[in-house]
């Protein structure tokens, strides 16, 4: 006679996309680990882009626009609090799915996107500011190196917003529940990074002359 | 004659590691407190900007508060904390890479 225990795993542990599994012979999740993976060599792809900066900043004719002349630090100051309190909605938003509250999930799924949209709005009218001022992305070495930082820290946000937002519907529509927690806390990883680059980018350009 | 038990549940320890914390993620009310720390810390850069410190000195306390509130999100909000150590590994991996290229880089430059 030979006893065979079949296991099935917990939900939280297999909910892929589709809330089927995506577990491996590691133990941990295939999913969550290809993020993480994803998320490292993002930190090559930032890197790249602060260092150009760094390089760059100072590089600029005598006279012309610089750091110094466009950043308005207690404005950058106020949506960077907002982009850290993201980080706060988005954890709530995990924590609620996990313990099954699909309600309090969506309250959070939207705060989070809205806050994350407050951050991109701001962004916006920091750049219109700074065109104004006369630092197009042309006008010297450090506006280009300025704006392709930023903007592709911005597009990041913007993709995170609308990963959120697709959560968000998903929800409404009934879609996605406890099971599926891995897939919140997928995006909520994505969402947090660009919170952590955005910690490193608000004290290197802006806070450090 | 063989017997087929079907178990739904996998306890953590069972299913390796991946999980093996996720019962022991912070309440909310942590997190919230976690936010608040944040908040501080942030508050207290952005004075370095009010009260006009400059050179070596700003750089030698905004860098060590950098680390800490990315260490915090990574740790908490992110969960590297409570989870395998695998993702930790990744991540740090990625970023350690990324540290040791672009110092190197900025050293070439001589950006110091």
């Amino acid at each position: 006679m030979a006893d065979v225990a079949v296991a099935t795993h917990a939900p939280a542990e297999h909910a892929g996309d589709d809330g089927h599994g995506h577990g491996a012979s590691t133990g941990i999740s295939n999913t969550k680990l290809a993020m993480w993976l994803f998320l490292g060599s993002e930190c090559l792809l930032f890197g790249g882009l602060i260092s150009t900066y760094l390089l760059y900043k100072n590089r600029i004719a005598e006279g012309s626009i610089g750091p110094k002349d466009v950043f308005d630090i207690p404005f950058t100051s106020a949506s960077s609090f907002v982009l850290l309190m993201s980080s706060l909605t988005m954890v709530l938003a995990l924590s609620a799915i996990q313990r099954g509250d699909e309600r309090a999930n969506r309250v959070w799924l939207l705060t989070t996107a809205v806050l994350g949209s407050i951050f991109i709005g701001g962004q916006i009218y920091e750049f219109t500011g700074f065109y104004r001022e006369g630092l197009g992305y042309t006008t010297n070495i450090f506006g280009s190196a300025f704006y392709t930082l930023t903007g592709f820290h911005g597009v990041h946000v913007s993709i995170g917003i609308i990963m959120l937002m697709s959560l968000f519907v998903r929800s409404y529509r009934g879609h996605l529940h406890q099971a599926q927690a891995e897939t919140v806390e997928i995006i909520g990883l994505y969402w947090h990074f660009v919170d952590v680059v955005w910690i490193v980018i608000f004290t290197i350009v802006y806070l450090i002359p | 004659m063989s017997t087929v038990s079907e178990t739904h549940d996998v306890s953590p320890a069972a299913s390796g590691d991946a999980h093996a914390g996720a019962h022991d993620h912070p309440s909310d009310l942590k997190y919230v407190k976690i936010a608040i720390i944040l908040a501080v810390l942030t508050a207290a850069e952005v004075s370095t900007y009010t009260f006009d410190i400059t050179g070596g000195l700003l750089v030698a306390i905004l860098i060590p508060m950098m680390i800490v509130k990315f260490a915090i999100v990574a740790g908490y909000f992110m969960h590297l904390k409570f989870d395998s150590k695998m993702f930790t590994t990744m991540f740090v991996a990625g970023l350690t890479f990324a540290v040791s290229v672009y110092c190197v880089l900025l050293t070439i430059f001589e950006f110091w």
